[in-house]
């Protein structure tokens, strides 16, 4: 029967790639294979992002009057709505951790070297695209934090050159964050963001099935794992554990609603942004006022803007990767961003 | 002659590309922008009335659509400012412990007279006028835009 099915097929679509990939791929084994389940691992909580958010949107109201009493109606009425939302916010935040891992372990193996370029730059901006996921979505539920969180986000585009008003402008639906503003990150998050996410991913993935995996420089290589079906399904394993984690975290620490937006009230002590824009907020609160005749802002921003630029150059800047050698400068300025990110998270928190 | 005549047709192909292109890019950007509200231009407002603040506290009023902040000092002597921290734009609130208006995002601080004196605002705050329209409880306390 299915051998029927499958010559029905076959006559009229042509599998000889996919049949040819499933057999043929293989998945070098060495001293670090275990990194390559990272990106698999990201990519299982963007599933879950869209199954969850899909269901999300069938109670949510992107309102100023209304999103904050839906959001609590799905986690107070809608049955299992707490848990469809919790898990929609957990994962969310385990992707982003997931992504930090691979983006970091794939630089350290220095898999963006020739042919992967593309690979990588698509890899980065999608982590920034799943960073701008994650400021949209903070606001959507109108919760206090998300407001003021919001107003301290927008601003920041305000120091672009030139059309930095305008785009302040735009974002926010006018002058303020206000019903305007959740309206836009409404739309910016379920439908622009995902269309180009699902561009670049598409990109990245059938790159990597083309390519094949990276072997990082200098690996001794224990011999070739089959990927269909021994690597595959250790990856399924990976996405059960994954999924297990995220069942287990979204169950015993549903995700808070907190209190509605006030636009009219102060802002809370102890506002902080989501644990991955917290390096950033830190390095912001802590440069004074001034620096050099220029606002401490404008410049923290501008290191942090070229900072992330050098990083989605790297595969053009890494001269030595381009010729199988590892340099050590790189090494360190990748083990110095790793520890400013941890340094400066931990030092929020404790703040 | 040919090679003349195909680069001109390429010029104006390019030509009404650009311009077919602009054509959809302009439109859009505008629709983008949101139009400007009136709202903006309101000069002054009821922040509070005698006896609704004790000395050494503070109010959020809305001015127009932003918040600004009516204080009271220790001496019984009112100050309005715009309450929009000059830093990131959070809402700032009266500390009446340090008697100081205070920032929670980014701990910024100003004092009594909206200067920006520690954290990371690098502007004083813009100050209001106050109009008292009497010395009597429930007599109200007019807020004016500087001109
Ligand atoms: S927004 Fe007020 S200190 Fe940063």
């Amino acid at each position: 029967m299915i051998q029927r099915l499958l010559t029905w097929l076959e006559d009229r679509v042509d599998l000889s790639s996919i049949k040819h990939l499933i057999q043929e791929k293989t998945v070098p084994r060495h001293r670090m294979t275990g990194f390559y389940f990272f990106g698999g691992v990201a990519l299982f909580f963007f599933i879950v992002q869209i199954i969850s958010g899909i269901l999300l949107l069938f109670y949510y109201r992107p309102t100023s009057e209304e999103a904050f009493e839906s959001v609590k109606f799905i986690m107070t009425q809608v049955p299992f709505g707490w848990l469809v939302r919790s898990i929609h916010s957990w994962s969310a935040n385990l992707m982003i951790l997931s992504l930090f891992l691979h983006m970091f372990s794939t630089f350290f193996m220095r898999a963006y070297r020739k042919p992967r370029e593309i690979t990588w730059i698509t890899g980065f901006l999608l982590l920034g695209l799943s960073m701008g996921f994650g400021f949209t979505g903070y606001l959507l539920p109108w919760n206090k934090l998300a407001f003021f969180a919001t107003r301290v986000g927008t601003d920041m585009v305000s120091v672009v050159p030139l059309i930095g008003e305008w785009l302040l402008r735009v974002l926010r639906g006018g002058e303020d964050v206000t019903g305007a503003t959740l309206t836009r990150f409404f739309g910016i998050h379920v439908t622009i963001l995902p269309m180009i996410v699902f561009a670049l991913l598409g990109i990245h993935l059938v790159l990597i099935q083309q390519q094949g995996m990276s072997v990082p420089i200098g690996a001794r290589i224990k011999g070739q794992i089959p990927f269909f079906p021994n690597f595959m399904m250790k990856d399924l394993l990976a996405w059960l554990l994954a999924l297990a984690v995220l069942a287990g975290i979204a169950s015993i620490f549903p995700w808070e609603l907190g209190v509605k937006a006030d636009p009219f009230a102060s802002a809370p002590a102890g506002i902080k942004p989501e644990w991955y824009f917290l390096f950033m907020f830190q390095a912001l609160k802590v440069i004074p006022a001034h620096v050099l005749g220029m606002e401490g802002e404008v410049l923290g921003l501008a290191a942090f803007g070229l900072c992330g630029l050098l990083f989605m150059l790297v595969p053009f800047l890494d001269r030595k990767a381009q010729r199988e050698e590892r340099s050590k400068l790189i090494t360190g300025a990748g083990w110095v961003a790793v520890i400013f990110i941890v340094a400066m998270t931990i030092w929020a928190y404790l703040d | 002659m040919d090679s003349s005549r195909r680069s001109f047709l390429n010029l104006l192909l390019g030509v009404t590309g650009v311009g077919a292109l602009g054509s959809i890019v302009y439109p859009v950007l505008k629709y983008l922008t949101p139009p400007q509200n009136a709202e903006q231009s309101v000069a002054s407002v009821v922040a509070a009335t005698v006896g609704e603040l004790k000395p050494n506290s503070g109010k959020i009023f809305k001015f127009g659509n932003k918040p600004g902040i009516l204080i009271m000092t220790q001496n019984g002597e009112y100050r309005a400012f715009s309450a929009i921290c000059t830093h990131l734009n959070c809402t700032v609130q009266y500390d009446p412990e340090i008697q100081q208006i205070w920032c929670a995002c980014h701990n910024g601080h100003f004092d009594l007279f909206g200067k920006n004196v520690s954290g990371p605002p690098p502007k004083p705050l813009e100050s209001f006028d106050v109009e008292m329209k009497g010395e009597n409880v429930g007599d109200e306390i007019v807020v004016l835009r500087r001109s």
